[in-house]
């Protein structure tokens, strides 16, 4: 086809689209959109493509899986299960990776991207909450992509529960266990759910339906949220030369995002296929079909919900006890309810937190750089070292067979570890993160190192430092600084006591807490009085100094 | 809307001027000069990413025809399970790598052509407030009010309670009462088991394959020895759901030295023999791991540990409660058989567990 034919088609094309869903306006509106640039914005790219991976291939796993528990003997390739009376959808799970060609592939394919669909959204949080770019307007956004994490670890729990082996019916024979704990209602509840005692027959089934058919219709249409508010608010920037809190700067979709993203998915895609091809995952035959009697030593939950289990191992048996004849398991609730509500409770309303200690109501496009922000990092560092000792609590076992260590010692000592170290990791990260911002000012103040070390006549010896220009600078100069807020006086002249006047304090000690240490970036003033004094102490160098440089930038 | 600016606006704060003449802030520098690529000045170098990338593309229509053949070529048939699994081996990686370069040749194609050809200055596009102008505002309040006086909402409070009164029980009643018949009350079954006064105890067929499902006489046990135990005739047919019944009546059987039984235990215990509920009273994972040297019983889920010469008392991890026992006592065959059921609920905690 010669280019003005192709020109023509595509014109006829345009027209056809133009004159039934006015397209020229979409595109007007989208195809020249732009987008920054940043490795970590591609995070929650990995997310949306994993889940669409997650889609391609678990449509194929519907056509061979039967969603039941009625007993059939397995006949399949497997000869050490041959002659085995298991549940339809354990022979189901095992004829689609063994009978099926390129069965085994999908379903590998289709667990690791399981496994990097959570692992992805939940390092976008963390770019997210550290770069702060949860502050206004996105804090929708924010509570959108939380509610997307909690539901993704609930799809994937759904997800690998559905062969019916001995590992995930273990899985199952737990989260029974945490419903029954429920007071008043939790044997009602577990009853409904399983359609009568653990494990009954109605379970795989309705865990089907959730986990093909509510879960993601619940995820495309907050998915679809979260992308439209992405268009809607434009995306955040890191800050830099050039960049504002009124522009954003970066390429546009078409062609270059288009291209960009688009064979991103390809690139996502052909990674997990590969690992789908190469690393055996959750081998179901292994493990054997799920009965009620057996069970294999060192049992371990998928990755995500290893905190959970970890917080259940550590918390003691005590808990439990009885009030006027009815069972209260402390011991269960603690760990497997209020623990993760409490952790998840201040995780999405954290923006409200953060906007009431700063009191900052403006909107914000500009990325932090976590060091300016010590505070939050630190509390953000000290969320995540909680979780990952309760991660490695849920390994415990297999750190003393590992190690040869007790396990009653790794035990007990993680159940201290968990309050002291926490605390511990925000204060060293909180230093750090001054640490950094003081090693900006000095950089700012007296220049870059370069390396090269003088002697002057009188036999004192100095390295050159090279100031920065002023697009190196400015990452370092351009953040606001936030000073605690000052409550206002709790009484009026007359003596008179203002309503409000306690919670402002509550507020003022938030405020107080978030920004009482701060290091306040270098003014043009402070600049030019540190040149001053450079000038004074090396007064006599300065001459040669200046000589060299070209000399120096020759190198 | 784009617009191509070679400088920044130099940000929200306007640099005020302070007394030394200085501005209190540094100013935005705007962007850096642009650097041009090698693809951009250099025809030859452009020439060549065009191949590069015609090349990945090229290894993804490879990758697709690895893909097709061998789906066909490689079969997953055989006469033993090492046959087939060396066949499946050999599908599943030519199959997964044919599929990778498939999808990874496309990607990276069009991330290389997109990084090296398509043009990388970088452009600007301004901002707006997500705030509606002030006139917006009135203009929207406006229509509310109008639309709301239209619809006559606040004048008529008896159409706006009986909606409230229709749509309130309509979002809850009707999902509430549907769920009722997902499921039996709970009843008493948490609290009872399928263990009978004079009912026997035999080998469990899963753990303890070769026990063929047979009863046990005294003489069968050394001590130190512990076999899976079932009731008799907890899989027959007429039995409705074997699964949840073995899932609260899995029992483990422990020969023991009588002497280091303690009181409590030695009564339901027949010559050292003792049987425990094998259900953990924690979780509910089978309690499988029995320490022959200490007589400690360990479940492998958390960890918790029963102490078999403390009547099962929890010694470590996150149970409460000890495990159940089951007393036990000889029939006049001599077999093993069960003194009376169990005298508590076994397995897991509930709320009318009391």
């Amino acid at each position: 086809m010669s280019t003005t034919t192709t020109a023509k088609a595509a014109g006829n094309l345009g027209n056809w689209a133009d004159e039934r869903v006015g397209a020229s306006k979409g595109v007007k509106f989208l195809a020249r959109k732009i987008f920054p640039d940043h490795w970590s914005f591609m995070l929650g790219e990995v997310a949306l493509y994993s889940f669409i991976i997650l889609l391609l291939t678990g449509v194929f796993l519907t056509f061979f899986y039967i969603p039941s528990v009625g007993h059939t003997v397995y006949t399949g390739s497997y000869e050490q299960l041959a002659g085995q009376t298991v549940s339809e959808a354990y022979a189901s799970s095992l004829s689609l990776s063994f009978d099926v060609r390129g069965g085994l592939l999908m379903r590998q394919i289709h667990h690791w991207s399981a496994l990097i669909f959570v692992a992805s959204i939940v390092t976008h949080m963390f770019r997210v909450f550290f770069t702060g770019a949860f502050r206004k307007p996105r804090e929708i956004n924010w509570v959108i992509g939380s509610v997307l994490a909690l539901l993704a670890i609930i799809e994937g729990f759904a997800g690998y529960s559905l062969p019916d082996d001995l590992l995930s019916g273990t899985g199952l024979r737990i989260a029974s266990s945490i419903i029954l704990a429920i007071p008043v209602v939790g044997s009602y509840i577990s009853f409904f759910l399983f359609g009568g005692q653990f494990p009954g027959e109605e379970f795989i089934p309705r865990l089907y339906t959730i986990h093909v058919l509510l879960l993601p219709g619940i995820f495309l249409a907050l998915i679809t949220a979260h992308l439209i508010l992405l268009v809607v608010q434009k995306h955040t920037q890191y800050p830099g030369p050039g960049r504002t809190n009124d522009n954003v700067v970066g390429y546009p979709l078409f062609p270059v995002y288009m291209a960009k993203a688009g064979g991103f998915f390809f690139i996502v895609f052909g990674i997990t296929a590969l690992m789908g091809a190469l690393f055996t995952i959750n081998p179901i035959w292994a493990y054997g079909a799920y009965h009620p009697s057996p069970v294999t030593a060192g049992s371990q939950p998928d990755w995500y919900m290893g905190w959970l289990d970890g917080a259940v191992r550590l918390t003691p048996g005590f808990l439990e006890f009885q009030v006027l004849g009815f069972t209260v398991s402390g011991n269960i609730l603690l760990p497997a309810l209020i623990i993760p509500g409490l952790v998840t409770m201040p995780m999405i309303l954290y923006p409200w937190i953060e906007q009431w200690a700063t009191g900052d109501k403006r909107e914000h496009h500009l990325l932090d750089r976590p060091r300016n922000v010590p505070t939050r990092t630190g509390l953000g560092v000290m969320a995540i070292t909680f979780y990952l000792l309760l991660l490695v609590s849920g390994g415990n076992d297999i750190i003393a067979t590992h190690l040869r260590l007790s396990i009653n010692d790794i035990t007990n000592s993680l159940r201290l570890l968990v309050f002291v170290v926490p605390p511990l990791a925000f204060v060293v990260t909180k230093r750090i993160c001054l640490g950094l911002q003081r090693k900006d000012r000095e950089k700012v103040l007296h220049g870059r190192e370069t390396g090269v070390i003088y002697r002057t006549e009188e036999g004192e010896f100095f390295e050159v430092h090279e100031p920065l220009d002023e697009h190196d600078r400015w990452l370092l100069v351009q953040h606001d600084s936030f000073r605690p807020l000052d409550p206002a006086p709790a009484e009026d002249d007359r003596g008179v006591k203002r309503p409000g006047a306690r919670f402002d304090k509550v507020k003022a000690k938030l405020s107080s807490f978030y920004f009482e240490d701060r290091i306040e970036p270098v003014t043009p003033a402070e600049l030019e009085a540190a040149h001053h004094e450079h000038h004074g102490g090396h007064e006599a160098v300065e001459g040669s100094d200046e000589a060299e440089r070209p000399a120096l930038a020759g190198h | 809307m784009s617009i191509d600016q070679s400088h920044g606006h130099p940000g929200s704060d306007v640099a005020t001027t302070s007394e030394g003449g200085l501005p209190e802030r540094f100013e935005n520098p705007g962007l850096e000069p642009h650097r041009h690529r090698m693809a951009d000045v250099d025809p030859k170098a452009a020439k060549r990413a065009e191949r590069q990338v015609a090349a990945l593309f090229g290894l993804s229509t490879l990758g697709t025809i690895l893909f097709v053949v061998s789906y066909y070529a490689i079969s997953i048939e055989g006469d033993s399970w090492a046959e087939i699994a060396r066949q499946l081996r050999i599908s599943t990686t030519l199959l997964g790598v044919g599929l990778a370069l498939a999808t990874f040749g496309v990607g990276a194609g069009a991330v290389h052509w997109a990084k090296t050809l398509m043009p990388d200055e970088e452009r600007i596009e301004l901002r707006h407030p997500m705030r509606g102008t002030d006139e917006d505002r009135d203009a929207a309040l406006d229509i509310l009010r109008e639309g709301s006086a239209e619809a006559g909402i606040g004048r008529r409070p008896l159409i706006r309670n009986s909606l409230l009164g229709a749509l309130v029980p309509l979002t809850v009643g009707p999902a509430i009462v549907l769920l009722r018949d997902t499921g039996p009350l709970p009843g008493n079954d948490l609290s009872t088991t399928f263990w009978k006064q004079g009912m026997a105890l035999v080998h469990d067929p899963i753990t303890d394959p070769e026990g063929l499902g047979r009863k046990i006489k005294p003489e069968d046990l050394t001590i130190g020895s512990v076999v899976h135990v079932l009731p008799e005739g907890i899989q027959a047919e007429e039995v409705e759901h074997p699964l949840d019944e073995i899932a609260k009546a899995a029992v483990l059987l422990i020969r023991l030295n009588p002497d280091d039984l303690d009181e409590t235990s030695r009564a339901g215990a027949y010559e050292g023999i003792v049987a425990y509920s094998k259900i953990c009273t924690h979780m509910g994972c089978p309690v499988a791991l029995y320490e022959q040297q200490t007589h400690h019983l360990l479940c492998p889920c958390h960890q918790s540990t029963f102490d078999l010469k403390q009547n099962c008392k929890v010694i470590f991890g996150p149970a409460k409660r000890p495990l159940p026992q089951l007393a036990i006592t000889v029939d006049d065959a001599g077999y093993l058989v069960a003194k009376s059921p169990f005298t508590e609920a076994a397995g897991p905690s509930f709320w009318e567990r009391g």
